[in-house]
């Protein structure tokens, strides 16, 4: 993962050139990365924030990629013109408007996955495919997910990789003695949780059913912030849905697996909408 | 200088090893394995008789608070504890609620309402705290999440003065509290309302608000007059830039204090108590204490560019370190002289009129507590009471009804 640059330039790991664009939407300055060609997809990221990392390279190999900034991270007024899920979801619609974007691809790893998945619900025509990475958006006693706010900073490579001892452990939260690096990473944090606390259910149950979209859920096997068990949540209340379970992967089965998940994201997202 | 005895109502028997065993004293010590009823039966009694002793002895007021699934001051809600206050104060002393924990109240007009009947009991004593709230109690307790704690407090701030100021009925039409109806009664006994006080760990947003409000500010920390200096300078700053005067009776500190005899004595009757409350009391991992958007952008970054004393006072407490203890101002201990000279000093520094007085810490039993409230209150009281006079301000936030002490007292 390269962190962002804070120029339209973005630094990347391979040639490909990234767009950084800000759109308005409202009276939010929505921040949206954007490479490739091809379909356009739009990318949600989840809690630990938009980074352009080799899943959305490889996307966007074959996709125009439109990767989001979550809302509230940069500005914190943003947050006060988003006070729930709703609004939340018509900001994505009407910046799928601002984009001039009519019917989309959706990706959305994690909390963005739940976003995607109320957005398709909100507006199913105009999600033509939707690819889940271990979603939350529901809450099963049996398997609940742990508190990411209430847990030292420390465990969260055993909950989130399934290799804690791998590269990726590093990125997962800033330097202990960097406060400004912290800082930033807890005004990420705090947009998010703006909309999951204090339980990561807000409702999707009584919504997903309107989701046209084929939908591909992602789960790495390992994953131990959000179980698998969530998947039959999600495949037994969607119209169209497959699983594929990623071995060697926790909860960024993308990032520890790039090459398995894309070798059922892509194929998917090639599939007729 | 108003002295008012403010009682944490902490748990007094925890396990010796418990910072070891147990990952916090807030939000996750497992009740059915570490609250037994029973004893909390009897501090609550002890805590009571401790309010009403230091209200017979002079006190100016006596304080409450309120704090949710903790060891370090399980007082749920304060103002059950104010009622029978209210009841058993003789020598009518302001009692000081600070406070309600607003964002918690849904709708916020039952904050309205219950220190509208605690005024109401008390015949005009209340003093009508508002603090924002730990993120413990706010985010971890009680669900809200973290960024909507400022916006929740604000808005019931103004609907709380709304309530008790505006003839009823009438609508508001808040984001977190919709009502069609707001007609509380009673209305507060004093007019316009109870005297707001505000409590906080230095966020710039509540000292605008108390400029803007003429409400006055306490800052409640543990960590003394060394560290509070640099907040209570951006107080002070923040008023003078708003055109507010300097009166110090707009700010308040809280301070542990230990009195005995001598300097000796209260080193070996309370290092004991007082390394209990900072190695147990205060056991909280730095992730409970402030979820990610508890504090806004601005607060933040002044946070983090001002030093926190936490650790200092964590090492000082594990080492039984009463010397630096003292040095640093976690605690002013000693002899009558030695408080009051240090208590002199550090209000004078600070600028403040009213002192929070912490004078039950951590597992200080009963008997000693009454000690130490007693000579509190009859040896270094008197050399408090009038540091401020010569200034001739007036204390515009003391409740109407509270008796005035500092205009009998005799000059020290």
């Amino acid at each position: 993962m390269s962190e962002l640059a804070s120029e339209s330039a973005v630094q990347s790991t391979t040639e490909s050139p990234v767009d950084e664009r800000i759109v308005q939407v409202g009276p939010i300055a929505a921040r949206v990365l954007v490479a490739g060609t091809g379909e356009p997809l739009l990318f949600l990221h989840g809690a630990g924030g938009l980074f352009w990392d080799p899943f959305l390279e490889e996307l966007a190999r074959r996709h125009t990629v439109y990767a989001v900034e979550h809302p509230g991270a940069n500005v914190s007024e943003d947050l006060d013109h988003l006070p729930g899920l709703w609004e939340l979801v018509l900001f994505y619609d009407e910046l799928l408007d601002a984009l001039g974007l009519d019917a989309v691809r959706v990706v959305g790893h994690s909390f963005g996955g739940m976003v995607a998945a109320e957005l398709a619900a909100n507006s199913p025509r105009r999600v033509s495919r939707l690819v889940l990475l271990c979603p939350v958006g529901f809450w099963r006693e049996d398997h609940p997910v742990p508190d990411i706010a209430g847990i030292p900073p420390e465990t969260l490579p055993q909950l989130v990789l399934a290799d804690p001892e791998g590269p990726l452990a590093a990125t997962l939260s800033p330097p202990a003695d960097d406060p400004q690096a912290l800082f930033e990473a807890a005004m990420r944090m705090a947009s998010i949780l703006h909309f999951i606390w204090p339980l990561p259910d807000k409702g999707l149950s009584r919504r997903i059913h309107r989701v046209s979209a084929p939908t591909l859920l992602v789960w790495g096997e390992q994953d131990r912030l959000v179980d698998p068990a969530y998947a039959e949540e999600f495949t037994s209340r969607l119209r169209d849905s497959r699983l594929a379970l990623v071995p060697d992967a926790g909860h960024l089965p993308q990032l520890e697996q790039t090459g398995a998940v894309l070798a059922q994201v892509l194929p998917f997202l090639e599939g007729p909408s | 200088m108003r002295s008012i005895f403010f009682h944490l109502m902490p748990y007094r028997d925890l396990p010796a090893d418990f910072e070891q065993r147990y990952e916090s004293i807030w939000i996750t010590p497992p009740n059915t394995e570490l609250c037994d009823p029973r004893k909390v039966a009897q501090y609550y009694q002890w805590n009571l008789d401790e309010l009403e002793l230091a209200d017979r002895l002079g006190f100016d007021g006596v304080g409450v608070n309120e704090h949710h699934q903790n060891g370090y001051g399980f007082m749920a809600s304060p103002n059950l504890m104010a009622a029978a206050l209210a009841r058993r104060t003789p020598n009518n002393s302001a009692i000081m609620v600070l406070g309600n924990t607003l964002a918690l109240y849904s709708p916020a007009t039952r904050v309205a309402e219950e220190f509208a009947m605690l005024d109401v009991l008390s015949n005009g004593r209340l003093a009508a705290g508002f603090p924002v709230g730990t993120s413990m109690d706010v985010n971890f307790c009680y669900g809200i999440p973290p960024t909507q704690t400022r916006p929740r407090f604000r808005e019931a701030e103004e609907l709380i003065t709304q309530a008790w100021t505006r003839p009823g009925p009438f609508t508001f039409n808040g984001r977190y509290n919709q009502l069609r109806y707001v007609n509380p009664w009673p209305q507060p006994l004093q007019k316009p309302h109870p005297p707001v006080w505000l409590a906080g760990g230095g966020s710039v947003e509540t000292w605008e608000l108390a400029a803007a409000k003429n409400y006055t500010y306490s800052y409640l920390s543990f960590f003394g007059a060394k560290f509070g200096k640099k907040l209570m300078d951006g107080f002070w700053a923040k008023m003078d830039e708003l055109g507010v005067d300097r009166n110090p009776f707009r700010a308040g500190f809280a301070q542990q204090i230990c009195v005995s005899e001598t300097d000796e004595r209260a080193e070996q009757e309370y290092l004991e108590h007082v390394t209990y409350f900072f190695n147990k009391c205060l056991h909280i991992p730095s992730y409970f204490f402030e979820a990610p958007g508890y504090r806004t952008r601005k607060s933040t970054e002044f946070a983090i560019k001002t030093n926190q004393p936490g650790a200092i006072a964590a090492a000082a407490a594990l080492e039984k370190n009463w010397k630096t203890l003292n040095e640093e101002g976690f605690i002013i201990a000693g002899s009558p002289s030695t408080v009051a000279d240090r208590l002199i000093e550090v209000a004078k520094t600070l600028r403040v009129g009213n002192l929070h007085a912490l004078l039950q810490i951590g597992s200080m039993p009963h008997e000693l507590t009454k000690k130490n409230i007693t000579l509190f209150a009859e040896e270094v009281m008197p050399r408090i009471r009038h540091i401020w006079d010569a200034e001739g301000w007036t204390h515009e936030w003391w409740p109407s009804g509270a008796a005035s002490r500092a205009v009998t007292g005799v000059q020290a």
